[in-house]
């Protein structure tokens, strides 16, 4: 148990370097920190698909990040202070605090779960389905609903991605823009 | 010389295809072992994505092109489909468990789950390197001199 406080105290502060630090590439480390804390523990937990997915997931995210952040405009965020965003933070923290301690009192013991639907599948999981491996069975099989609907949540942010990011049709620097934009008029835009 | 430094090609050269394996290793034994069509075809996607930094652009875009990347998600997608649809054809309920079960803890297991982790691996594979292709190459913002 005292790992999991460790590991939680290293993502905690590891999170707040990623916030306060000035420059953006250790930013980005701190987080890829996080991520890698976040997989520890889940192999602690006995979940090793989850660890093995959120390591590398994480491991590509930061490469891609690190790609993204180490380009010629890498510059520092300024701090400013602006009372007003702080205290409405402030308030819905507070109310989130309230409303988590209201909501979690209802969930089972850390350690106790349920095992109303799951007791089955880890019973029959394995001759029902012929999969040896339990998560895949659920997945897979049970759950194949929602890993097609993953599937094509990804497939279509990577459309989207495709689709802004093309090079065909971008704006040359320099080049006024071609017709209005809709509800906006195009003076607004130039003022 | 294109890409980073001879240190650099020369490691990469010997890594990429073990985690090239590695990745095919977690998609194929997806049923047996730990992983699945997700995490395996992550690792895939980051041999690719090693090759592009370590070598060039241009080397591992001969291996993969921006084109093969995009043909391949949308094959694995679409195979996942058609594996459930031929459920619903030949059984009646959407993505059933159609094909012999088999024995477990052996390779060919489970029915149509292999299958669906192989499809799941080659989408995401090719899709995540299609997003770095097009995040690190597309998305880069083109100054002046470039622009002529």
């Amino acid at each position: 148990m005292i790992v999991f406080y460790v590991l939680m105290v290293f993502m905690i502060i590891g999170a707040i370097v990623a916030v306060e630090t000035k420059n953006m590439l250790s930013a980005v480390i701190a987080v890829g920190a996080v991520g890698v804390g976040a997989s520890v523990i889940f192999l602690f937990l006995r979940a090793p698909d989850i660890a093995i997915t959120q390591v590398i997931v994480e491991v590509l995210s930061l490469i891609i990040l690190i790609r993204v952040t180490i380009r010629a405009d890498n510059y520092a965020i300024e701090r400013r202070q602006d009372n007003f965003a702080n205290i409405v933070g402030l308030v819905f923290v507070g109310l989130f605090l309230v409303f988590a301690f209201w909501a979690y009192k209802g969930l089972p013991e850390f350690g106790n779960p349920l095992m109303r639907v799951s007791s089955s599948y880890l019973r029959e999981g394995t001759r029902e389905t012929g999969a040896a491996n339990i998560v895949a069975s659920v997945i897979l099989d049970y759950r194949a609903y929602d890993t097609l609907g993953e599937a094509i949540v990804l497939f279509t942010s990577i459309l989207g991605a495709f689709v802004i990011l093309r090079p065909k049709g971008r704006k040359h620097i320099g080049e006024e823009d071609k017709g209005s934009f809709g509800i906006i008029e195009d003076k607004e835009i130039k003022e | 010389m294109e890409g980073m430094t001879k240190i650099v090609k020369t490691v990469a050269r010997l890594v990429i295809s073990f985690i090239f394996l590695y990745g095919l290793y977690i998609v194929i034994y997806g049923h047996i072992t730990p992983g699945g069509g997700f995490a395996g075809g992550v690792f895939i996607s980051i041999a690719y994505v090693l090759m592009m930094l370590a070598f060039s652009k241009k080397v591992a875009m001969r291996k993969l092109s921006n084109f093969a990347a995009s043909l391949c998600d949308n094959l694995g997608a679409f195979s996942f489909f058609i594996i459930g649809l031929l459920g619903s054809i030949f059984s009646g309920y959407f993505l059933y468990n159609l094909i012999n079960h088999g024995t477990p803890f052996r390779l060919v297991s489970a029915g149509t789950i292999p299958l669906s982790n192989l499809a799941i691996g080659v989408k995401v594979g090719a899709s995540l390197y299609a997003i770095f292709v097009a995040l690190s190459i597309y998305g880069r913002v083109l100054t002046e001199k470039e622009e002529k």
